[in-house]
């Protein structure tokens, strides 16, 4: 182990690529710096511009790599990033509420056999609660902030409407199997329904609108399908055809509206 | 979600970035702004006035949450009323709300980077924009802390990061030193200079200090109206030595309200 430390003089020229020193010195010096802290912070000091200005560059250069690329992570950032951007952790309890009524219906469906479907009458409303809080400033708590922001209003709307869809769907489904009603006459009504709210929506509001067809669609179809234990025209194994109709139509309708929830006035 | 292209995020130059006449606005059953006239261009404007002066209301309707009730107003050359399309100016917008509410659960990057993902920000470059947002406010080490783990001044300065993450053209913060420390404020004040160089920053505040210290413009409303705008130095030349205020800005500013409630009983 070298004892003696080499001169500034010397570690400059070393710095510089060894100018006026023989081979022996510069594998002397190496041997030194290996085990030399202090030296080695000198030769730090004594590199030339060209190479700190490239150290420089590298260091700039990595910096923006590492800023470009996305951050690593995990199952739980993921989640974190679903819940919020498709709203689902705000719809949950919603969603489940939906999912508790249509197992209740599913139930009483199969106990009491004298009765309509209740699933089959229950079906087009399902998505409408999740929807009526999908885009509303008391459900979000980052409401304000994004009612400023380019997503507000439609594509919101949209998003969570569609991820409303894809708990409901294949739980209707489930059910409705396990019921033995038409899977049709199941999620067609729904869809219409769905789609029905957004269009009434440009117009008075999703939420009132949600309010307005589950109210009117108890009061006109469920009640009286109850008390007569029949299930309605409308819900017949040919009706399937009239509702995928609606179904269409009224997504023409809406997709000619949506602009509508891009404006001020239908944001609250 | 649609790419958007670079030439519908590229800055464009406006002669006024606001540009209100006879501005109405309704909060609630209240109408807070009455009859607002103001344009404002390039620059760091401060916003003043006593509670309930209709400053949130204004804000408010300037980050296009709530819809003008009746008068005029056009955003960085955009007409904002209940028909137009705003998809356009809010791409171009920052905004800081008095009280906004958050995610708990979200960290300081995941928060500022969903903002910059709803504001349609080109994909490849919202990383660094988020990173560089949030080493403006000064809140790098705690990037990867949870919202609900940090103070209310670190809240603040997370906040003005997720609204100033798209380099917006026309920047408005409510209160935004709400919870600082002096000297956060102070560093503050340095990146508002710095926005001001080339956006329309416009800040409400109470606090007439920050005003002068960091603002160009000093606009002063009250009961929903603008009642006075000019520099920071002629407000400080308003008062005398009558006036409320520990400095002559805030005395100029208390002659400026007194002026105009007397006015306003007359």
């Amino acid at each position: 182990m070298t004892t003696d430390h080499p001169t500034l003089s010397q570690l400059e020229r070393y710095a510089a690529a060894g100018p006026g020193l023989d081979e022996p010195t510069v594998w002397a010096i190496e041997v030194h710096l290996e085990d030399c802290a202090d030296c080695r912070a000198r030769l730090a000091g004594s590199t030339t511009g060209d190479s700190r200005a490239l150290v420089e560059r590298v260091a700039v250069s990595l910096d923006r790599e590492i800023a470009a690329r996305p951050v690593p992570g995990g199952r739980s950032r993921s989640w974190s990033r679903l819940r919020h951007r498709w709203f689902v952790g705000t719809l949950a309890p919603w969603l489940a509420m939906t999912a508790a009524v249509l197992a209740c219906a599913a139930v009483l469906t199969n106990l009491w056999t004298g009765l309509p479907s209740l699933v089959l009458l229950i079906a087009p409303l399902a998505p409408l609660p999740g929807v009526a809080v999908a885009w509303h400033r008391r459900a979000d708590p980052a409401w304000e902030l994004i009612a400023a922001t380019p997503a507000a209003g439609m594509t919101t709307l949209l998003r969570r409407t569609a991820a409303v869809l894809a708990f409901v769907i294949p739980v209707l489904a489930i059910v409705g199997a396990g019921t033995g009603v038409s899977l049709a006459l199941v999620l067609l009504p729904c869809l219409a329904f769905t789609v029905g709210t957004l269009v009434l929506g440009t117009l008075i509001g999703v939420r009132r609108a949600a309010a307005v067809l589950i109210a009117v669609w108890m009061l006109v179809v469920v009640a009286p399908s109850i008390a007569v234990a029949r299930v309605p025209m409308l819900l017949e194994a040919d009706g399937a055809g009239g509702w995928a109709l609606a179904t269409v139509v009224l997504s023409v309708v809406a997709l000619l509206r949506m602009d509508g929830f891009r404006r001020l006035a239908n944001h609250a | 979600m649609r790419t958007v292209s670079a030439a519908e995020t590229a800055a464009t130059t406006h002669p006024w970035a606001i540009h209100a006449e006879g501005l109405q606005v309704r909060a609630g059953r209240h109408l807070a702004v009455n009859g607002l006239d103001l344009t404002l261009t390039i620059g760091v404007h401060g916003l003043l006035g006593p509670n309930g002066a209709g400053k949130t209301t204004l804000m408010r309707s300037l980050a296009t949450v709530l819809a003008p009730s009746g008068g005029r107003l056009a955003l960085l050359g955009h007409p904002v009323d209940g028909r137009s399309e705003l998809r356009s100016v809010r791409r171009a917008l920052g905004y800081l709300p008095q009280h906004f509410g958050f995610y708990p659960r979200f960290t300081v990057r995941e928060f500022v980077g969903y903002m910059a993902w709803l504001k349609e920000m080109p994909k490849a470059g919202v990383p660094a924009a988020v990173q560089r947002a949030i080493d403006r406010v000064g809140l790098s080490a705690k990037a990867d802390a949870r919202l609900k783990a940090l103070s209310g001044g670190m809240l603040r300065r997370a906040g003005i990061a997720q609204a100033i993450v798209n380099d917006p053209q026309l920047l408005l913060l409510d209160e935004p030193t709400v919870g600082l420390d002096p000297e956060q404020r102070l560093d503050f004040r340095e990146l508002l200079r710095d926005l001001g160089t080339d956006s329309c920053v416009l800040v409400s505040t109470h606090l007439v200090e920050d005003v002068v210290a960091a603002c160009s413009d000093v606009i002063v409303v009250n009961e929903g109206r603008l009642v006075w705008q000019g520099s920071p130095e002629s407000l400080s030349d308003q008062g005398g030595q009558g006036d409320a205020g520990d400095s002559p800005a805030e005395r100029g500013y208390s002659a400026v309200l007194r002026r105009h409630r007397a006015e306003a009983t007359r």
